[in-house]
């Protein structure tokens, strides 16, 4: 069987590439901010001996989520919850809020570990100084927590850029719906999953690129 | 009783698709054990590629494994899926699903085994260069068992992502257990239980399979260099 490239599909495709990886890069951008927040506010929890009640459920949470794969958790908020009466999220919507409880449960360990590994004489230097509790939190704890979950964010950030390809199975249009979409209409199969890989390939080189000079700017002296 | 087993029931819709929601099962764990199989054992021949073999082929293995790994699974199911098409090969759906993420597996698995076998202190290499051993005898006798200590507990790891790996699967038409849930759902429209249902098995086999990392890791606790 002879195969004819013809790369003007991706051209005539341009607009909807750009389109579906800024979607995909907002999307995954948005996932990690807000499961920061909710990652840190977990990581606290588990490691506060006060709020003891709050241990169990937390852990569930991330237990759950980190051993259950997306593409189901997927189908479950977009095609469950409407059933059980919560309506009203799109396709992308209901995409970005199971990313967003997805990385939740990721940074929870990530933040965990973060905390678990800062080194106690930061802490009891900043008590040396007079720094109460909370100061000590806000000023010593937080920052140098940061530092340190660093490099980890970074990778998280690229794996869930690559995990927003699952949107494109409740037809969210990004990179590669787009791709899937030039297939189809086309059928230059070669151009369209190619053009996309690179496309994978570049953007999260690029974060990779970008975010480890960042590192090295705040890397941690141990 | 009799009443749980009436149509519109959650049970009765499970007992009608049993057949298609069992084979389907069959599948996953099916698939998942051929994409651990094949990652595990050319994973380890890449890793081994990728510190001793003569430069051009670790230079290829470099390449394939940062291109893999910096690909989202999905567009790897695609491109072999559609590819193979295009290219006069036949091959089914679950073939190229498990190859495309069998792929996927080798890749990861030669960067631990890599990772693994470079954190071992030269060292111990050395020692065993004095003691008279050639290159595979290092490889076996002295490297190997550390390496695989230190490899295991982010195998398992990999392990865990595979099997979640597979419901992708189901976006190119093989039947595993998600998509016999969704064709389930298509009769029934209980999205939420079946769903639901499918989400507590997969947690289930993950669960285990984590479980057993942890515990591979605190026999391994011990290992201290």
């Amino acid at each position: 069987m002879q195969y004819f490239f013809n790369w003007d599909v991706v051209w005539r495709a341009t607009d909807k590439l750009a389109y579906g990886l800024v979607l995909g890069l907002s999307m995954a951008t948005f996932a990690l901010v807000v499961g920061s927040v909710i990652g840190l506010a977990s990581a606290l929890v588990l490691t506060s001996p006060k709020l003891k009640a709050l241990h169990r459920p937390v852990r569930w949470y991330v237990e759950i989520i980190r051993n259950s794969p997306l593409l189901v958790l997927v189908f479950f908020v977009y095609f469950g919850l409407p059933q059980a009466g919560i309506r009203g999220l799109d396709n992308i919507g209901s995409f970005v809020l199971t990313l967003t409880l997805y990385a939740g449960a990721y940074m929870t360990e990530v933040f965990r570990g973060g905390l678990a590994s800062i080194p106690a004489r930061y802490i009891e230097s900043g008590m040396a100084i007079g720094l109460s509790g909370r100061q000590c939190f806000f000023f010593v704890t937080l920052p140098v927590m940061f530092r340190i979950v660093l490099p980890s964010l970074t990778n998280n950030l690229i794996s869930l850029f690559k995990d927003t390809a699952l949107a494109s199975a409740i037809a969210v249009p990004e990179l590669t719906h787009t791709a899937r979409w030039i297939n189809v209409q086309t059928f230059q199969v070669v151009e369209a999953w190619t053009s996309v890989t690179v496309l994978y390939l570049v953007v999260s080189y690029l974060i990779a690129f970008v975010l480890r000079r960042v590192e090295r700017r705040y890397a941690v002296i141990r | 009783m009799m009443t749980l087993f009436q149509p519109g029931h959650f049970l009765y819709e499970v007992w009608i698709a049993r057949g298609v929601l069992l084979s389907g099962l069959a599948i996953t764990v099916a698939s998942a054990a051929s994409i651990i199989a094949i990652g595990l054992s050319v994973g380890i021949l890449g890793g081994l590629c990728l510190i001793y073999a003569a430069r051009p082929i670790r230079w290829v293995m470099r390449a394939y494994v940062d291109i893999v790994r910096g690909t989202p699974v999905l567009v790897l199911i695609f491109f072999v899926f559609y590819g193979t098409a295009i290219i006069g090969i036949d091959v089914s759906p679950f073939v190229a699903g498990v190859l495309a993420i069998g792929g996927f597996c080798v890749a990861h698995s030669a960067e631990t085994v890599r990772g693994a076998l470079e954190s071992i202190p030269q060292a111990q290499s050395d020692a065993a260069k004095a003691i008279g051993l050639g290159f595979w005898g290092r490889l076996v006798h002295a490297l190997g068992p550390q390496a695989v200590r230190r490899a295991l507990p982010p195998w398992i790891n990999t392990a865990v992502e595979m099997v979640k790996g597979t419901t992708l699967l189901s976006l190119i038409g093989v039947v595993d257990l998600l998509l016999a849930a969704q064709q389930a759902v298509s009769r029934s429209f209980m999205a939420m239980e079946f769903y639901g249902a499918c989400l507590v098995i997969y947690v289930v086999i993950c669960l285990g399979i984590s479980q057993l990392g942890a515990r591979v890791e605190r026999r391994l606790a011990y290992i201290r260099y």
